[in-house]
């Protein structure tokens, strides 16, 4: 048994379906990668599985339990914890506030009481933040204010986590360290669900990956055969490369810039309208 | 049979003016995303143009609609969305629905400006001319009212349907952004929809005026009907909104019929809409979380428990030098501007630090004061017991409406407020029907504060504890959470805190601060009745309240003793009585998106003068820190980043005392209660600098 099941989901906007019978999970102590072309219903996945969003039909389980119609703060109270796409950082306060809040809340009524801060600190130390402590989270770089909200979901120990595009705005080194936290959190045993368009991150960490098309699964593997199975080119590209040799992702990857690219800039308005590969658009 | 007809073509009458307001509400808020307090504001300042034109003016009564539903109103909605409302849909909730009351309270002062109060009639359209339907008369005026809401509805159905702007207008709901790229206006949409939501705001005001009459206050709160309709439509159905309207109608229409005609519940017709607007708020659908981008409010540092003591005391002190024999007038008027000032630190927490906005404040300060009346020899166990019934109540408006946020929290407080202002206050278990109760002055430790000055001076106590109080609050956990939820409520969700409860507490804590205002303030005053607390007192106390600073309890101090003066200044210069009310509404409107107010205007200069003065008069009295004013700091204990709490120590800008090069790297000395109410600083001599320093 998995420790996060999606069974089926569809979730529905108006005439509009975002997701469509979606069904995947995530194991303890793995890396799951959860991929697809914009508008393709990771996020709307996420929302439903933290549940900001309630599905229209389908089941999300934790442990085998349905907790689909759980309130937002009871699934965290059951260790699912999420990072945003589009951030939420507490922007009055400081970085260290942040997680300090954090703290306070996952302590319950315990966490009233006044304790000492260095755990905290040692969460910023462990994402690589701690030079930015005391500066006001709405004036740091997006790509900080990505691992602050990662450190503020770590400080409630959460079993699953949900990464919302969180190496967006990461530099190449700070990319490769933040793939070694993911490992190093899978191997305390968290269960590590990432919507990402970094596919060198992707592939280079993730143990099984989902794509997701049209709110469809459309495929699931291991990252190798992820790579080679036509439909997800065809989801990427518009067309199949059925031709080839097989191993045609890295060579096509940099013909990816709607996907790979250009939503890295997730403020920029821009991005969400432009038409991607096969002609849709974006959102 | 036929008085049932009767009622029912009087209901469809009120109905459908109902809808024609609600619309363009609904049309305003769809494509703006601007919720407009002010929409029956309009519509009344409309109505008394459309006087002005026909009836001293002389215009016929058609061309006259014509000219204020085509022209007049029209172009006022097309100057408020291009100079008031721009750009208000991207901001906070509470910060349009500031700007919206501040315009409400210009329509006010406005039409007081330019109408001072004097009788004046509207006749209906056609007043000679009616109709027998199955028995019942039915005059012209009430059949065109619901002809044209017909022709409303269908015109805005084809307009938003049929044609390029009204997709434009539907576009624009989804994301004016998109709707830029691709080429279309949406300021352009924008500013359409607010002239046709202010031509249907006057269209409707009109129809109405010959039947509720020429009335500032009257007019204005049909906006309940409108709300309530609008609210029934889900803010976004067209149809609906016209069902509720024409609901909303009939049910006052048969509640006149046939609620009985004394006791309470012949009260109830009077407050059908505030009830209608409650129900439809509870029953409105979960808001789903909004997850958006950072947000942030840039606030001064909170003062450490030290200073704010400190300068507490020095405020008392002050106060009972300056108070020392005054006259007893002077002395209720302050006594008046601690109770504002005391209220307002409730919107401090609720506001300021909370990011939620009541429309009703004042109403839990009349639930206080009620209670302290009613107490034989209230003593300080009574006061308590004030608070907590305010508190309890103020919970209780929250809990209906736990689930929803922002907007129809504030709705929820404004039906309450009109709910209590119509109905319970007037009622004979609470004030009476113009009535008024007695309550003593409080006691303490067994002593009844007979002294005025005393009691003003126990007031000022009050609200030094319940500053210091505040902040100590701010300061801790529970602050820093506080912050946390008015940021990102997503967020806070998504780490385990169940936002609801939160909130409820948040609410009633609020209600309680007010509700012990109201108990001190019933003690000052000796009779109080429901005209004290009037629902549109809580408006104007919003608005001071923003103006002068809510995010900090200075600010809370300076609100309150301006708003005390507001009707001193408009007895005084009744000439202007009008234009005051359009000064501070303007002033709201500009400083509404600065929610640091005035306040941080006064830390500024103080700090001026401190670089400036600072110096030479700490060199003339060295012992500065020895004399129990707030306390001196190293400064390097308030900077060090890893410090256990960053509350506790960074806020102590005392610190800054002789170390005039760190002045500039503060963004405030916010939060420590003002110790300037008069002008006159207080406590000795030489000490002005930093008075103002400190705020």
């Amino acid at each position: 048994m998995s420790l996060l099941e999606v069974d089926h989901v569809v979730v529905q906007f108006g005439g509009v379906t975002a997701v469509n019978e979606a069904t995947f999970g995530a194991e303890a102590g793995t890396i799951t990668g959860l991929i697809g072309p914009n508008g393709a219903g990771k996020t709307t996945c996420f929302n439903v599985i933290s549940g900001l969003q309630r599905p229209t039909r389908g089941q999300v389980r934790l442990d085998g339990r349905a907790v689909t119609r759980m309130p937002v703060h009871r699934r965290s109270k059951r260790g699912v914890g999420r990072t945003f796409q589009r951030l939420e950082a507490f922007g009055s306060l400081t970085v260290r506030e942040n997680v300090r809040v954090a703290r306070d809340i996952a302590g319950g009524a315990r966490g009233l009481v006044r304790r000492s801060g260095a755990d905290v600190d040692a969460l910023l130390e462990r994402v690589g933040i701690a030079a930015y402590a005391d500066e006001r989270a709405d004036s740091i770089p997006t790509g900080t204010a990505r691992l602050l909200e990662l450190a503020r979901c770590l400080a409630g120990s959460p079993r699953l986590l949900l990464l919302d595009e969180p190496s967006s705005g990461l530099d190449e080194t700070e990319t490769d360290a933040f793939g070694e936290l993911l490992r190093d959190l899978a191997s305390d045993g968290v269960a590590v669900l990432m919507v990402e368009h970094d596919m060198d991150l992707v592939m280079g960490v993730c143990d099984t990956i989902h794509v997701l098309d049209f709110g469809t699964v459309i495929a699931s593997g291991e990252p190798a055969d992820i790579r080679t199975d036509p439909l997800v080119q065809k989801a990427y590209l518009g067309y199949s490369d059925e031709g080839g040799e097989g191993d045609s992702w890295d060579a096509t990857l940099a013909d990816l810039p709607p996907v790979a690219h250009l939503d890295r800039g997730h403020e920029d308005d821009l991005t969400t309208v432009l038409p991607i590969a096969d002609g849709r658009s974006a959102r | 049979m036929s008085t049932f007809i009767a009622f029912t073509i009087f209901g469809l009458f009120s109905g459908a003016a109902y809808a024609i307001v609600a619309s363009g509400l609904t049309l305003t808020y769809t494509t703006t995303r601007v919720f407009n307090i002010a929409h029956g504001a309009l519509g009344m300042v409309m109505s008394f143009v459309f006087w002005d034109v026909s009836v001293r003016q002389g215009l016929p009564p058609l061309p006259a609609l014509l000219l204020v539903v085509g022209v007049i109103a029209p172009a006022t909605g097309w100057f408020i969305q291009r100079f008031v409302a721009r750009g208000l849909g991207d901001a906070p909730v509470s910060v349009s629905l500031v700007v919206t009351v501040a315009l409400l309270v210009a329509c006010i002062g406005t039409a007081q400006q330019i109408w001072p109060p004097a009788a004046r009639t509207v006749k209906p359209f056609f007043p000679n001319s009616s109709f027998t339907i199955a028995g019942t008369n039915v005059t012209a005026h009430q059949a065109l009212t619901i002809v044209l809401s017909g022709v409303v509805a269908a015109g805005l159905y084809g307009l938003l349907t049929r044609t390029r702007v009204g997709t434009a207008m539907r576009a624009s709901v989804d994301n004016p952004e998109l709707l830029r790229l691709f080429g279309g206006r949406p300021d352009t949409v924008a500013a359409l929809s607010w002239a046709i939501g202010t031509s249907l705001a006057a269209l409707g005001g009109i129809l109405l005026v010959s039947q509720v009459g020429l009335d500032y206050y009257a007019l204005t709160l049909l906006v309940i009907s409108a709300f309530a309709a609008a609210v029934f439509g889900r803010l976004k159905s067209l149809p609906l909104t016209f069902a509720g309207g024409m609901a909303l109608g009939l049910a006052e229409a048969y509640a006149k019929g046939y609620l009985p005609t004394d006791g309470l519940l012949s009260k109830v017709g009077n407050v059908i809409a505030p009830l209608f607007l409650f129900a439809v708020v509870i029953g409105m659908p979960q808001t789903q979380l909004r997850i958006g981008q950072v947000k942030g409010i840039v606030t001064a540092p909170v003062p450490s428990l030290r200073a704010s003591a400190g300068w507490g005391a020095a405020l008392v002190l002050g106060m009972a030098v300056y108070t020392a024999g005054m006259g007893e007038a002077d002395l209720l008027l302050l006594g008046t501007a601690a109770t504002y000032a005391i209220v307002m630190l409730s919107l401090v927490l609720l506001t300021g630090y909370g990011g939620h906005v009541s429309l009703g404040q004042f109403t839990f300060a009349g639930v206080g004061a009620l209670t302290y009346a009613k107490l034989d020899e209230p003593n300080l166990v009574g006061l308590l017991v004030s608070a907590l019934v305010a508190g309890a109540v103020g919970a209780l408006v929250a809990l209906p409406v736990i689930r929803l946020t922002g907007l129809y929290l504030a709705l929820a407080t404004l039906a309450f407020a009109v709910l209590m202002d119509k109905l319970v206050f007037q009622a004979d278990f609470a004030f009476g029907f113009g009535g008024a109760l007695t309550a003593e002055r409080l006691s303490i430790l067994g002593t009844r504060i007979e002294s005025t000055q005393g009691y003003v001076l126990v007031m000022v106590v009050f609200f030094v504890l319940t500053a210091i109080a505040l902040l100590t609050l701010r300061r801790g956990v529970l602050g820093r959470l506080l912050i946390a939820l008015r940021d990102s409520p997503a967020a806070c969700g998504t780490l385990g805190l169940d936002a609801r409860w939160f909130r409820v507490g948040l609410f009633g804590l609020s209600a309680a601060i007010a509700g012990l205002a109201g108990g001190l303030f019933a003690g000052l005053r000796g009779t109080i009745g429901a005209a004290d607390f009037q629902f549109f007192s809580s408006l104007t106390l919003l608005l001071f309240a923003v103006v002068f600073g809510v995010t900090s309890v200075t600010g809370a101090l300076l609100g309150g003793y301006g708003l005390m003066q507001l009707p001193v200044q408009q007895s005084e210069n009744p000439g202007v009585a009008g234009l005051l009310f359009v000064v501070i509404s303007v002033a709201a409107i500009l400083l509404a998106r600065n929610p640091n107010g005035i306040a941080s205007y006064v830390f500024r200069l103080g700090r001026l003068l401190e670089e400036r003065y600072g110096t030479q008069v700490r060199a003339r009295v060295p012992d500065l820190a020895g004399l129990g004013l707030p306390g001196r700091r190293d400064r390097s204990a308030a900077t060090s980043a890893q410090d256990e709490d960053v509350w506790d120590e960074d806020a102590d800008n005392l610190a800054l005392i002789g170390d005039p090069g760190h002045t500039r790297s503060l963004e405030g000395t916010d939060g420590s209660p003002a110790s300037r109410v008069d002008g006159r600083p207080e406590g000795p001599e030489g000490r002005g600098a930093h008075v103002a320093a400190r705020g």
